[in-house]
Parts: structure tokens; sequence; C-alpha cells
């Protein structure tokens, strides 16, 4: 689909925002973190609290180091928080044993990130099937082979990568590694998206595809997508923006 | 699943994996072929010991004997009849076998042992190790067997060494005569013959040894001898061909002479013989010192024969050697032996127990080396984990995506020691064939190596096996292969575990 008409399709970030959930589907609350560096402890996050409805596109932003990437790290589990607590739907869900989050992370969870991080040895196909693979047992992956093998299919052929199934990342441009990395994310159905800067290593033209891509598939699966960027003109596409500097949430001059 | 894929994966992708296998893969072949070649050298030897020893042998405390030959056989044969497939008795006596060479006597020490090579060769394959019945290949000479297998070994000549004996008698005659004739030319001049120095059996009559040859035609000596190889010949490198050959000193058909002691008050005792065949049985220690001997003739020399009042006849020996028909039943038939023959006067022993030492050496020998070896694969294991570590820091990344993905530790841990354990198998699989195929064509490769290098690998001289013995046996290469695919998987434990132990976001961050 052109991205002109996919784009006019998004209306206003104010107008968007009406279906409001009385729950949060994700929150974090007083979250701390401090990161160890040599023998200083190096404080990152102070005291963020933070809620996602279902169906929100929020966008994080901040200058480096301003802890946005570990916000969102905390929110998907990648990592802990010292103090406060992440909850889904209610529930803490940071303490839970890692098994769980692990489990968590793979069916809750897609994560897109500024560098991809497709697995080299992979082919595309391979590497949008992998949460699937992780999910499943061998023999229970093996039985539904073709329908998992269908449903990548399916979701290549929406970020419009169908020509390229066969191809290592090293051979994908970094547009087309990114719509990989996306459907890699969507392939296992989550229920939050979670990007780290999913433009930050693309040129201005290929990461507004990107976002006109995510955009889309938070108006048509009411998808629920975080986004970190630095980026004031993509986080504009959000729902909402949330600007973080020096581990706190400060108040967004031009915010809605 | 993906644990599969990705541990196919790298197996396919990182070659520098495969470079640190390489050593498991030598050490699991050099293992192999290590072992064939002891275990074949060890079973060959075994083999021989046990066919000349038999299985189980009664030896008395005197070298005098034990009266009544024929009543220890019957008092065997009550005993433990129903396990014994043939019984011998023999002699069993130090002495000492000279012979002439070059115009000079040489002398050796020797084991004289008295037998019946009808019935040991009931006990043993003596028929494996006599010349005769075999083709032999002396340089690049090669002389056809000269009796059939199935011919039962007994004191007579082959047609051919008759031959030789008569040619020699002829030869002795001839020159006696000659000599005469001289003698009464010269009318009592010098002694001396021009070009005498060619005759080896030159100053036969300056001695009191006299070979039966020379003075009566192609008469055989009533004592007959199979004397071992070594005894009589010693290895020649020829300086024209280069090429190895076996010099006999005396044949079958010349005479020797045997002292040895009597029984009784020891006084010397000595006789001549003549030599019915070469023994062989690629035992050193055997070929440079057996000397067999007609059981009776030495009976009578070493006065070993008394006679009751009634004319009886008994007999003396020194040991009786039994073969049993399974050799597993040993432990039984010991029991009942040493109960029936006291311990003073006997000595109960299997084939294992009298060559204790010497098995015992070739097994330590062979355990030593396999430690050693296993040792060369423990290094090899330690270049596995220094190489597993770098493979696990190179792929902290893709370890964090797939933790991000929702792997868990133990499936990221899994990766790796699959990894390890893919591995070790193509490792010690390879490793396998390889020394499978090195003992299946070691001689073919032995005489390679020789050919380039120009120096004899493996020498007859000293081994005394014209091809290198081996023996493969499926435990001891199941035991290599396994033990190798496991010091490949516990070499990548470490660096599995610290891969599963990284946290995400940290193995995210590492650009």
């Amino acid at each position: 689909m052109p991205t002109v008409t996919s784009k006019l399709t998004i209306q206003p970030a104010s107008a968007r925002e009406t279906i409001a959930m009385p729950e949060p589907q994700i929150a974090a609350f007083s979250v701390e973190k401090a990161y160890r560096k040599g023998e200083h402890l190096v404080p990152v996050l102070h005291g963020v609290d933070i809620s996602i409805r279902k169906g929100e596109f929020l966008s994080i932003v901040g200058q480096s180091g301003s802890g946005k990437s570990t916000l969102l790290h905390l929110l998907g589990l990648l990592d802990s928080p010292d103090v406060g607590e992440v909850q889904l739907e209610g529930q803490r869900i940071d303490d839970l044993p890692a098994r769980t989050r692990d489990e968590l992370r793979n069916r809750v969870f897609g994560f897109v990130f500024q560098f991809y991080h497709l697995l080299p040895e992979l082919s595309l196909m391979e590497n949008v099937l992998s949460p699937l693979m992780i999910r499943h047992s061998i023999w229970g992956y093996w039985k539904r082979r073709k329908e998992y093998q269908e449903r990548a299919r399916e979701m290549i052929d929406r970020v419009g990568l169908s020509h390229r199934l066969t191809h290592r990342p090293s051979e994908l441009s970094g547009g087309e590694m990114q719509r990989a990395a996306i459907a890699r994310s969507l392939v296992a159905h989550p229920e939050i998206l979670l990007a780290d800067e999913p433009t930050g290593n693309l040129d201005a033209r290929t990461g507004r595809e990107i976002i006109d891509l995510l955009a889309k598939l938070n108006e048509q699966e009411r998808l629920t997508i975080v986004m970190v960027t630095h980026d004031q003109a993509i986080a504009a596409e959000a729902h909402r923006t949330v600007k973080l500097c020096e581990g706190r949430i400060v108040p967004l001059s031009d915010a809605a | 699943m993906y644990k599969l894929l990705l541990c196919q994966r790298y197996l396919r992708t990182r070659y520098i994996a495969l470079a640190s296998i390489i050593s498991v893969t030598l050490g699991v072949a050099t293992m192999i072929v290590v072992n064939a070649v002891m275990a074949g050298f060890s079973s060959e030897m075994r083999m021989r010991i046990q066919g000349i020893l038999s299985d189980i042998i009664i030896e008395t405390r005197n070298y005098d004997g034990e009266l009544n030959a024929e009543l220890h056989k019957r008092v065997i044969q009550k005993l433990i009849g129903e396990y014994v497939a043939g019984v011998t008795t023999t002699v069993e006596v130090y002495g000492m076998l000279s012979f002439e060479y070059g115009g000079q006597y040489i002398h050796h020490p020797v084991t004289l042992i008295g037998i019946d090579p009808g019935s040991k060769s009931e006990v043993g394959p003596l028929v494996d190790y006599l010349q005769s019945y075999h083709q032999q290949e002396n340089g690049d000479e090669k002389t056809p067997a000269e009796r059939p297998l199935s011919h039962k070994p007994d004191w007579s000549l082959t047609s051919a060494a008759t031959e030789y004996r008569q040619r020699l008698a002829q030869l002795a005659n001839d020159k006696a005569q000659f000599l005469k004739e001289l003698k009464q030319q010269q009318h009592g001049g010098s002694d001396e013959v021009p070009g005498s120095g060619d005759d080896p059996f030159k100053g036969v009559e300056a001695t009191e040894y006299q070979p039966a040859a020379a003075t009566s035609l192609g008469e055989v000596q009533t004592a007959r001898l199979y004397v071992g190889s070594n005894l009589i010949s010693f290895p020649h490198k020829d300086e024209a061909t280069d090429k190895m050959r076996t010099i006999y000193m005396v044949r079958p058909g010349n005479d020797v002479r045997v002292s040895t002691v009597t029984a009784g008050t020891p006084t010397p005792a000595y006789f001549n013989a003549t030599i019915v065949d070469v023994f062989k049985s690629g035992m050193s220690e055997y070929d440079s010192n057996l000397v067999f001997c007609n059981l009776e003739h030495l009976q009578e020399v070493r006065k070993m024969i008394r006679t009751d009042e009634d004319g009886n006849e008994s007999r003396a020996i020194t040991s009786v050697q039994i073969k049993l028909k399974d050799y597993r039943d040993s432990d039984k038939v010991m029991a009942i032996l040493r109960n029936e023959f006291p311990a003073d006067r006997y000595t109960v022993r299997t084939w294992e127990q009298k060559q204790g030492p010497l098995l015992a050496a070739v097994d330590v020998e062979a355990s030593i080396l396999n430690i050693l070896l296993f040792l060369i694969i423990t290094v090899a294991g330690f270049g596995i984990l220094a190489i597993f570590f770098m493979i696990v820091v190179e792929k902290t990344r893709d370890i964090g995506i797939l933790k991000a993905l929702g792997a868990s530790s133990n499936g990221v841990m899994s990766i790796f020691l699959s990894y390890g354990l893919s591995l070790g198998m193509v490792g010690s699989g390879v490793g396998v064939i390889a020394g499978l195929l090195f003992v299946r064509y070691i001689n073919q490769i032995e005489k390679v190596i020789t050919y380039v290098t120009g120096r004899k690998v493996f020498d007859e001289k000293i081994y005394y096996f014209k091809e290198i013995p081996t023996h493969v046996d499926p435990l001891t290469i199941c035991w290599v292969a396994l033990g190798a695919i496991m010091i490949a998987v516990l070499a990548s434990v470490l660096p599995a575990r610290r891969a599963a132990r990284l946290q995400p976001v940290r193995a995210l961050r590492y650009e």
C-alpha cells in the first residue's frame, strides 16, 4: 500500500485518543534503576510512573542517556527495576520467576530494536519464525509447521518482503531488516509492541515508512505500541508522548 | 526447535570450531590405532604363549621329575577327564646346544624339552610353529611347505633334509677318501689341504666331535630335535641387494650336540642329535631358548627310567601339560588339581599364571598409553573450551535477542551444549573412521612410510612379526568415542552456562 494513503488514514493524535480503557494495560510504578559502572553506581531512572492503556500508541522521547531505553526494557521484562514495580493488567510481573518472565516476553511482548537484531545465521523466514520456534517444543512446532510458515509468510507479506524469504539479514537493506524485525515481533501475536528507536538507524524516508507501518498496525489491530525515539517528528505520530529527562518524566511543553 | 536450527547453523558456519575438534579427531584416531595394535600384539603373543604352554601346566619342583608318567596321566583323566581335551607329559631341563659353524663351535644355553610330538600337538598348535609345515620366505627366496598340515608331527626327516644329509655324508666320505689318497701320495706330508678354508666342515677330524654323517651314510641319530629358530640363525643384510635375509648356521639334517645333566647325582651327559625341524613361534623368548627333543631318548640319557623287580619300566617326567575343552573351566580344574598334587612336590599353574609378569607388563603398558592418549584428548577439550568461550562472546548479542524473544536460560544453554555434543560426535565419528581405516591399511601405510623415509618402520628383525598385528575391539572403540564426546560436552558446559546467565539487556547493549 502506498505510503501516502496510509498516512492519510492517520488522524491527528488528539483526535484519535477517544477510547479510554479504565484499567491500564501495562504500567510502571515509581521504578528506579541504576547501573554499576566500575565502582560507580550510575542512576538511570529516579522513580518513573507510567501507564499505557490497551490500544494506545505511546512514544517516549528524551535525550541520549535519559533512561528511555531502560524504561522500555523494564516494561518488556528485559531487565528488572531496583525499586518499584511493573504491572501487566493490574498484576505485578517484574518479580515473577524467570521461566514465567521468559514466557511473557514470548507471548505478550514484541520487540523491535534500533539495530534490528536479526540472527545472522538464519534466513528472513527463519528469523520471523523464531518466536514460534521458541514458544513450542520441537514436536509441537513440527506438527504445525505448515500453519506457522503460512502465518509467517502472511506477516512478511504484510511488511512487504515476500520476495526476500530466503535471504540472510546481511543481504537485506536497513529498512528491510527493520521490517523483518517487525514481522518477527508480530508473528507471535503479541499484545504489546515495544520499539526501541525503530527508525534510529534509517534515513528519514525509510523511517517514515516504518512509522507508518507501526501506526497502521496500531490502528487496524488495536495493538498497544510503546516506542522510544529521540526524533520529535516521529514521536508526533503517537497518541501520546512522554518525555524523559535525566531519569524523570518531565512535562512536555508541546504535549497535547 | 530453534536450538536445533541454530546449533546446525553454527556447525555449518563456524569452521573455527571444527578446527578445535580436529584435535579430538586425531586423539580418537590415535587411540584406536594404538589400542588396535597393542591388542593385536597382545593377543598374538598370548596366542603363541598359550600355544606353547597349553592351558594348565603341572610341574614337579625337582628337575629329576616324578616317576610313573602313565600314572600321572591316568590320575588326571580320572579327576578332570570331562574337561580335558588333551594331556601330554614332558621332561624339561637346562642344557647346552653346540654346533659347528664357520670353523668354530657355537654353544647356546637352552631349555631342553623332551616331548612326544603326537600328544604335544594335541595340547597346543605345535604344527603351526614347525617350519617344514609352512611356506618359508627368506629374502627373495620362497620355499614351499614340505609337509602337509595333516601330517602328524613326528621325528622323521623331510625328504629334502634326508637328501641334504645324504649329500653331506657323501661329501664327507669323498673328503675322507681324498685326504687318505693325498696322505698316501705325500707320505706323511702336511695335513693342510689347499682350499679347505671353503669347506665348512674342515677341522671335523681335528676334534673328538664326530658328526654321525661323517661315519655312516645318511644314517640318522636316535636323538632328534626341533630347534628354536633364533638359536641356529641370524639375520643378515646383504650389502649388494640391501635385502634382509636369515642365515641358518645349521639346518634340518645336520647333527648337533646336546649337553645336559643326569637325574639323581648330577653328572654331565651329552648326546649327538639330528635336527629334524626348526621351531619358530615368533616369541623370541621361546625361539631363542627352546630345543625340543624326543622324550624317550632324553629320559634315557638323563637316567630317568627305573625298572622294578618285575621288569616294569617306569619313566619320570617333570611336567604335565593339559589342554582344556573350555578354558573358562580352568578355575574349577585348578582347584581339583591343586588338591590332588601336593604343593611340596608340584606346582600347578595356568599358562597365564606362569607368564604372569610378561602379560601384566603388556597390560600395564597398554593402560599407561591409554591414559596418556586420553590426556591428549582432554587437552583438546580445553581447546574446545577456549573456542567456545570465544563463540559465546561473539554471539552475545544473538543470545540477548533469543532471550528477548522469550528463550529461557536452559534453552540458550542447550544450544551450546548440543553444539558441543554435535562437535564431539562429528570429531569422534571422523576419528573412529580415520582410526579404523588406518588400522585396516596399517601395513600398506607402513610400506609407504618405509619407502618415503627409507627407514624400516616396522622391522621384522625386532618384532618377529611379518605384518603388524591388529585387533579391533568394538567395546574399546565405543569407550573411546564416548569419552571424546563426553569431553567435548564437558568443555562446552562452562561457556554454555555463561551464555545462559547473560542478562538480555547486557547482551543487547553489546554492540
